[in-house]
């Protein structure tokens, strides 16, 4: 069958990173080096081995939304990324909140054969907020996850009852943070930048307070609760102390909040419109604070496509999100390593182990998919949104200088992604 | 210059420059004949997304004194309606062969995105909450008139600064120039991190007018009631409008002023705006002189300087 070796890598563990060969057998990692013939070996000599990276949170918008992504685009931009595994959103059209969207999504990226998808349902009926959803069904299909992401979980009653049922159904619940009414007609972090530049202001309470009564409600029920793309200083205080006092809270941040800060608003850009907003510099490095003290636990792309159409306007009409698969490694290689706040192993937990172990994908010590991201941690070049394979070019990063590119990704043994950039 | 978007980005010597050529255009109002050939073959638009009698009038005005084709969109009948987008319409204005586009507009940045996208200039007659820069400019034109600098001077911006664009339009102007800009407003009405701008900022409109050489209310829109932000239209003349007694903190010589259109007895009485030291119509008179200025700078210079 299938046997693959990637030769002479820097293969990153948890702890350490580790020069050395690995053998694959059908799609699984040899445990022990055996004396076989490869059908394909990868020269992977001055390159480092990542597990496969996970990406817990994607806007891959099929069904419905497929002028801004689908899933045969959406998954092409994952492997192109290094992400060998994908967590979509339900806020597609007709909401991913019953058994049949997820065998459709389930079906399309098995004939996509890209990368794994793993679909996430909603926590209530076409997100609405009012009535939660079959979540024993939703499990029972292949949802790994449940979300209402894009819109938050606004009454504080509706959430509990979520969050106790989950429990029962034993799936987790991933939280978009956002009180509505204190975010008002905000399009941008609320702060000097958004006051210069006219534009209404989004206070950073408007999350934190969310993200405080999700910490006091999974206290209170002892349910397990996972914060989505935090990116405020305070959120990062908020769940820290949670975290000391055993509550069962994990958290995500995203590239675009430790790589960039609300100064980029004044050129009224509409790609530099994304939810949350940008912040400013003190929650950014705040957030890689958070990030090297291990409050935070992953991170995810939020990858948010759009057609230009969506993005081509005036700021306040501009739909929220930045394309964000291809930019990752790069934007984390650069601003988190390259800047001297984490190592590679940390890297390694934040965009593979983490992620598999809160979503419960990690799979048996004995058999491990051989799922991995080959990367030349040293390159430089600048981003070019011209180049993105995703639907969506919208992002704030074009043009940006960056360290790190993705050469292979690999995915049950076969490589899915090379690059040919050389 | 190609367009004239903001004061934010626009330094103190070009400030200085359409002054001057403020104060010459001015002459010709005074004239008997009201009239120049600055603008004859060249094509202006106005294009207001946003209701407005004065400021486009003002433009409007200036323009035909000066000899352009003008036209006149409004959105209410233009294709606008029919679900065309801004950068649609303003390429169809430059196949148009509009020379200068005078836009408004309820979003801020929305002059910003039309000017990078288009050949015509662009004017800012407004965006959103961000800027106002031929108000600022007629502001302190005015100022300029009567006291001949700005420098030293002390302002007064009082009333609802978060949601005006004159306010941060005057503050990046006159402070530019040299004036010590303070604005004033309950903290409802103050936009945050102001004060990193050179703007003084107190919530004590008495301690604002303290000292003032010139004291400029702003306008309050009675919806910011209806939101919440002020408890009572009464309350907030009580404490923030411009009254005979507040102003006898100011300097003798205090000059009053307000953008239009005033709502007496909210945030200006009717006494101050009468009053001998109210410069309110000749902030209007010296706008359109202003326009004209900036018309004649826009359509004058040489592409990319």
């Amino acid at each position: 069958m299938n046997r693959m070796i990637i030769k002479n890598g820097f293969v990153v563990k948890d702890d350490a990173v580790i020069k050395g060969n690995i053998y694959i057998k059908d799609g699984m990692v040899l445990r022990e080096a055996e004396d076989f013939d490869a059908d394909e070996v990868i020269d992977a000599e001055g390159l480092y081995v990542f597990d496969g990276f996970v990406d817990m949170h994607v806007h891959l918008r099929e069904p419905g939304f497929e002028y801004k992504e689908d899933i045969l685009s959406g998954t092409k931009a994952a492997v192109k990324g290094g992400f060998t595994s994908v967590c979509c959103m339900p806020n597609t059209n007709p909401v991913c909140d019953n058994p049949s969207v997820i065998t459709y999504i389930k079906e399309k990226a098995m004939a996509a054969d890209n990368c794994r998808v793993y679909p996430i349902g909603a926590i209530t009926k076409g997100q609405k907020g009012a009535e939660i959803t079959e979540m024993f069904k939703l499990k029972r299909a292949g949802a790994v996850a449940l979300s209402d992401d894009g819109l938050p979980v606004l009454n504080g009653n509706i959430m509990r009852l979520a969050m106790e049922y989950a429990k029962t159904a034993d799936i987790l619940l991933i939280c978009h943070e956002e009180d509505k009414e204190i975010a008002a007609d905000g399009v941008v972090n609320e702060g000097y930048n958004a006051t210069i530049a006219g534009l209404r202001g989004i206070s950073r309470v408007a999350e934190e307070a969310m993200i405080a009564r999700d910490i006091l409600l999974s206290s209170a029920l002892d349910a397990r609760v996972h914060i989505a793309h935090i990116s405020t200083k305070g959120s990062v205080e908020l769940i820290r102390q949670a975290k000391r006092l055993g509550v069962k809270v994990t958290c995500e941040t995203c590239p675009h909040y430790f790589s960039a800060n609300d100064s980029l608003i004044l050129s009224f850009d509409t790609n530099t419109k994304v939810n949350p907003p940008l912040r400013t510099e003190a929650d950014r490095l705040a957030i890689i604070d958070g990030i090297k003290d291990g409050t935070i636990d992953v991170v995810a792309t939020d990858h948010a496509p759009h057609h230009t159409n969506d993005k081509f306007v005036e700021y306040n009409y501009a739909a929220n999100g930045i394309s964000g698969l291809e930019t990752a490694f790069a934007l984390a290689n650069t601003y988190l390593v390259k800047s001297r706040a984490i190592d590679y192993p940390r890297l390694n937990r934040l965009m593979s182990v983490n992620p598999k172990k809160i979503l419960g994908i990690s799979g048996g010590e004995k058999e491990r998919y051989a799922d991995f991201t080959i990367v030349d941690t040293e390159k430089k070049y600048r981003i070019d949104a011209k180049k993105f394979v995703s639907k969506g070019k919208n992002t704030p990063f074009n043009g940006l200088e960056v360290q790190g590119s993705v050469e292979y990704t690999v995915v049950g043994g076969k490589i899915k992604y090379k690059n040919d950039n050389k | 210059m190609k367009d004239l978007l903001g004061l934010r980005e626009t330094d103190a010597e070009r400030i200085q420059s359409i002054l001057a050529t403020t104060a010459e255009m001015k002459k010709i109002l005074n004239q008997n004949v009201k009239k120049t050939n600055h603008l004859s073959n060249k094509s202006v638009a106005t294009l207001f997304y946003e209701n407005s009698t004065r400021t486009r009038t003002s433009f409007e005005i200036a323009a035909r004194f000066m000899g352009a084709v003008l036209s006149s969109i409004s959105v209410a009948q233009s294709s606008v309606q029919k679900g065309e987008t801004l950068i649609d319409t303003g390429k169809t204005l430059d196949a148009l062969c509009t020379d200068v586009v005078i836009m408004r507009h309820n979003v801020s940045g929305a002059p910003h995105f039309l000017a990078k996208n288009i050949k015509a200039s662009v004017i800012n007659g407004g965006d959103g909450m961000n800027e106002h820069p031929t108000q600022a400019l007629l502001d302190i034109f005015t100022i300029k008139e009567e006291k001949k600098e700005l420098k030293g001077l002390k302002v007064a911006i009082i009333g609802d600064v978060k949601h005006s664009r004159v306010a941060r339009s005057n503050i990046w102007g006159m402070t530019k120039l040299g004036a010590n800009v303070t604005v004033c407003a309950p903290h409802t009405l103050l936009p945050q991190y102001i004060e990193m701008t050179k703007a003084r900022v107190t919530t004590n409109a008495d301690k604002a007018v303290d000292g003032a050489d010139v004291v400029v209310a702003l306008r309050l829109q009675s919806e910011r009631m209806k939101a919440g932000l002020i408890p009572s239209l009464s309350e907030y003349n009580e404490l923030y409008g411009i009254n005979e007694k507040r102003l006898l903190r100011a300097e003798k010589n205090v000059m009053i002023m307000h953008p239009g259109p005033m709502n007496r007895g909210v945030e200006i009485n009717g006494d101050v705006a009468d009053a001998h030291n109210s410069f309110i119509e000749r902030q209007v008179t010296n706008g359109v002189a202003v326009r004209m200025a900036v018309l004649f700078l826009l359509t004058r210079s040489e592409r990319g300087d």
